[in-house]
């Protein structure tokens, strides 16, 4: 073979190598791209059921509720307009609080509460995700009142 | 006063990057060689203005001087001095000067250890770095100047965030821009190469101890942010795949891949127009970091949506630093022809795979990086990239790259020619399968098929890189510095690999809840909470827990993991507990008073762990040595042509 | 000719790029269109900020037009948009009030000494119940508000005299609230 050839079957080893491997690779993207959806979509029936979302929006005031000395938690998550229940066991972040942006990665289950298995709330009061930035909406003023 | 003089310097040194850019540019160009001379001193004196004026800002945080903006949001009476210091740049426009500073320091280097290049080639690198140079002090200058006053001062600074009130931080940023900057000297070699149309390969001797170098910074800065984010962020996680890691990423793949292929280059002169583009690459990848973390455009809002010119000049910057090398690069590459083929088992061969490889992998991070923000540009939604696709998209290249190593690492040049080892790689992979095998079995009691690819592939580079120093027996001497640096560096791969498969297949983590007494087991170790306490540190109180470990009953270690809550307000900090051993490492973060006297607590096993930081140490270790090889200091060779001679037309022929 | 076209792929591809990241650049989250444009501004009722027996509302505020300012002690932007509150309350053209958001009352006392005070009133919301109400996520935030409660403008980010004679004058003037 002459060393033109040769070349010529490594390029082409290499093109299918990584043309196998890229298929792969988008294989893997396709399944983990996550959406984003607010309260106000999900109630609106927009988020997929049994497939893993990402809910953003705030956590309620009032609304972390846990029995004592257990790790389970339950809290609302709102965009001002639609309020969603949360059930998530497990740590929670340094930064998450009451009246602040939260992200859930998780399922939303048959009674319509999101079962969250990571929450994310890496902001602080100068910054919040741009995802949940986006979704609040203000409240109609009709009872605005508070 | 001082902040006046920092400011006035920096002005200074803009003057002087720009007179350092036109007379090495236009000086070359014109054959003027009073011009060409003129650039060093110019890079002299920006050197001199940049540290002048980073020291007046670090002697203003000294100071206390909250009447500078800067201070003023980064410091407070309550920091130590030596997070004081490091709060220098800690924030946007200190670390821009911090850049600004590292690259006049890469340039002068530039000029004072490259006498053996010709005297035209050295003016068009040392331009080259004036322009960049000028870009980024200009966009200081224009948009975020450190020294800006406050009228009246405040009386109290604002706290640099505590999430950086960490040694292995202060120190991660400087290590990592070192790193990026770097890539900036291959860069302006790659440029003036270009720009002459060189077509001999004396440019990549040249530039190879420089990538090296700036490639082993990029390496140690890394590694310092993930351990890091280990102990400081509670998760005990080592890397998240989150865009600011990604950004530092990219440009250390492209710099690996540069580092390979600039030897092929160097010794057999082929892949001249790509080792070109590697080099613009690696730049251009480091500048994108830049823009992706301080324009806001991927974490948006308050970070810098206040100004949004920042994002507007960094953007113009990037389109004339990198459009510029890439126009110049399709205007002068065609012409780059290699002057021979190469045989399928070569080295050449091996290094076109590597390069293939790790080029590959960039693509895909960059892919995943992106595309969040193409959706949103598209109005398409909002999404985001999990981080499961990050580790398959890094997966699929890294296995058949390692794989490869192994053999390539003793292929010879020009020759389908594999070294003595050849007749026992069959043995040594079967070894290294064997050997997976009962590690994954009787040390981790599970054979995980990813567990045992992962140890399989970790084992065969080790033995690889080990074989040629073992076959020498004690007869080591006379071995150049390059082929240490090889051996290191592969070696650490391989340690590498093996703290990345320990962890991703053996590991074990569950948050629970804990009152005091309270005993929970992980992997045969005992985890008994002795319940909380207050402590009190120089500028935050803290809760501290106390859990002991202990094993087959025996106690052999306390923990005091901490949640800190710093005196100048903010959030929370966790302060993780750890226990390290060479096998594993076991991880203990508080989380928050459940009520009824019980704690939250995430309780993980560790294994292997150590080797991930380790590999990569090993991997700087091998560019330092191998960056000081002699043959990097020789004098120009006789067979260098002068430059200026070969124009562009040349090889049109 | 075609084997230029090899060369040309980097530099398409660094277009397509920069194309992208322009876009992105351009959907600025500072000029997002908050909700509340055009509708009634929340109501509210807070402790005033100097003295915790007084109330700071929306009855105030009744057939007047007003700047509606989210500030903290702890932000960053507030501090740098002072400046520009102090110059805007001086030209005497729309009051300014404020909603000291997240705060601890003794600091924000004292920053308002040291610095200045540019507010006619300050409405004490250490729990940020009424910055939800008003849709606010992040410090500093500007609101204008019409005499007839309604939302006419908002700023995310500091305030700076290019933004409010861009801005908020033209839409002062236009509908004769300069009084």
């Amino acid at each position: 073979m002459t060393p033109r050839r040769k070349r010529m079957i490594a390029v082409a080893a290499i093109v299918i190598g990584v043309g196998a491997a890229t298929a792969v690779a988008l294989q893997a993207f396709q399944e983990n791209i996550m959406y984003f959806y607010s309260p106000s979509q999900v109630t609106g029936g927009e988020a997929p059921r049994g497939r893993a979302f990402r809910l953003g929006g705030l956590v309620t005031t009032g609304s972390l509720q846990r029995t004592p000395g257990s790790i389970e938690i339950n809290f609302l998550v709102t965009d001002n307009a639609e309020t969603i229940p949360v059930k998530y066991s497990g740590l929670l972040p340094d930064l998450f609080r009451e009246g602040q942006g939260v992200i859930a990665h998780g399922k939303l289950n048959d009674g319509g509460v999101f079962v969250a298995d990571e929450v994310l709330a890496k902001h602080d009061e100068n910054y919040m995700p741009p995802e949940v930035a986006d979704t609040l909406k203000t409240p109609q003023s009709a009872g605005g009142a508070s | 006063m001082i902040p006046e003089l920092g400011h006035f310097a920096l002005i200074l040194a803009l003057l002087l990057a720009a007179a350092q850019a036109f007379f090495g540019l236009v000086g070359a160009s014109r054959g003027n060689v009073a011009w060409m001379r003129a650039a060093q001193p110019a890079v002299a004196g920006q050197w001199v203005f940049l540290l002048l004026s980073f020291g007046a800002l670090v002697w203003s945080f000294i100071q206390f001087d909250f009447s500078v903006r800067y201070v003023a949001m980064t410091s407070n009476s309550l920091l130590p001095l030596f997070y004081r210091i490091a709060a220098a740049w800690g924030g946007h426009e200190g670390s821009l000067l911090l850049w600004g500073t590292m690259l006049a320091t890469w340039s002068i280097a530039v000029a004072a250890f490259s006498r053996s290049m010709p005297l035209p080639y050295k003016s068009r690198v040392l331009g080259v770095l004036g322009l960049v140079s000028m870009g980024f002090l200009m966009f200081m200058l224009f948009t975020s100047s450190p020294f800006e006053r406050l009228v009246p001062a405040a009386a109290e600074g604002n706290d640099l965030n505590p999430l950086l009130q960490d040694v292995a931080l202060a120190i991660h940023p400087p290590m990592l821009y070192l790193g990026y900057v770097g890539f900036s000297v291959a860069f302006a070699f790659a440029c003036a190469t270009l720009i002459e149309g060189r077509l001999d390969v004396a440019w990549a001797r040249w530039a190879r101890p420089w990538t090296l170098a700036a490639w082993l910074c990029l390496t140690i800065g890394i590694t310092l942010g993930s351990w890091w984010a280990y102990y400081e962020l509670g998760w005990g996680g080592y890397w998240f795949w989150d865009p600011v890691e990604n950004a530092s990423f990219m440009p250390w793949l492209m710099g690996a891949a540069l580092i390979h292929s600039l030897a092929v280059t160097e010794k057999r002169g082929l892949f001249k127009s790509w080792t070109l583009l590697l080099a613009v690459g690696a730049f251009s990848l480091s500048l994108l970091g830049t823009f992706l973390v301080r324009s806001g455009v991927l974490v948006s809002v308050h970070a810098f949506a206040t100004d949004p010119a920042r994002g507007l000049f960094i953007l113009g910057f990037l389109v004339a630093v990198i459009g510029g090398a890439l126009a110049l690069y399709t205007w002068r590459a065609p012409v780059l022809k290699s002057d021979a083929g190469f045989e399928l088992l070569s080295r050449e061969a091996f290094v076109l795979f590597n390069n293939a490889l790790l080029v590959a992998a960039t693509g895909l991070i960059l892919l995943g990086t992106l595309y969040p923000l193409f959706m949103d540009a598209m109005e398409l939604g909002k999404i985001s990239v999990g981080p499961p696709y990050f580790g398959v998209a890094f997966l699929i290249p890294m296995v058949p790259l390692l794989l490869l190593l192994g053999v390539g690492m003793h292929s010879s040049w020009k020759r389908s020619h594999i070294g003595p080892i050849g007749r026992l790689f069959g043995v040594l992979l079967g070894a290294a399968v064997v050997l997976a095998l009962l590690v994954s079995k009787f040390a981790y009691g599970q054979v995980h098929f990813m567990g045992v690819v992962g140890f399989t592939v970790a084992f065969w580079v080790m033995g690889s890189a080990l074989y040629e120093p073992i076959r020498r027996g004690g007869n080591l001497r006379g071995l150049p510095a390059g082929f240490w640096g090889m051996t290191l560096a592969h070696f650490g791969v391989g340690l590498f690999a093996l703290g990345i498969t320990g962890v991703e297949s053996y590991r074990i983590e569950k948050d629970i809840s804990l009152g005091a007494g309270d005993v929970t087991e992980l992997s045969g170790y005992e985890f008994r909470f002795d319940g909380t306490k207050q402590v009190r540190g120089p500028n935050y109180d803290a809760i501290e827990g106390t859990v002991v470990l202990s094993r087959d009953g025996k106690a052999f270690k306390t923990l005091h993991p901490q949640k800190r809550f710093y005196a100048s307000g903010g959030n929370a900090m966790t302060e993780a507990g750890i226990h390290a051993t060479p096998t594993r490492d076991l991880f203990v973060a508080l989380g928050e008073d459940l009520g009824a006297g019980k704690w939250s607590m995430r309780v993980q096993y560790k294994p292997l762990i150590r080797y991930i930081w380790l590999g990569a140490l090993f991997m700087a270790l091998g560019g330092l040595v191998s960056a000081t090889d002699r043959r990097y200091r020789a004098k120009l060779p006789a067979t260098a042509r002068a430059p200026g001679g070969t124009m562009a037309g040349e090889g049109a022929r | 000719m075609s084997r230029y076209i090899r060369f040309l792929v980097p530099a398409g591809l660094f277009v397509i790029l920069v194309g992208f990241l322009f876009i992105g650049l351009q959907r600025d989250p500072s000029v997002i269109d908050s909700p509340l444009i055009g509708k009634p501004a929340p109501q509210f009722v807070l402790e005033n900020l100097d003295d915790p027996a007084l109330r700071v509302g929306t009855a105030d505020l009744q057939g007047r037009m007003y700047l509606f300012n989210v500030w903290g002690t702890w932000c960053g932007g507030c501090r740098q948009e002072h400046d520009a509150l102090l110059a805007i309350s001086r030209s005497n053209v729309v009051p300014i009030i404020g909603l000291n958001w997240k705060d601890d009352r003794g600091l924000a006392r004292k920053w308002l000494n040291q610095l200045g005070n540019p507010y006619e009133l300050v409405a004490f919301d250490p729990e940020g119940q009424v910055a939800i109400d008003w849709g606010v996520y992040g410090a500093p935030e500007t609101f204008l508000v019409a005499a007839d409660g309604t939302v006419l403008a908002k700023r995310i980010g500091a305030m700076d005299m290019t933004v409010w004679q861009r801005d908020f004058l033209p839409l002062i003037n236009g509908t004769g609230g300069s009084s």
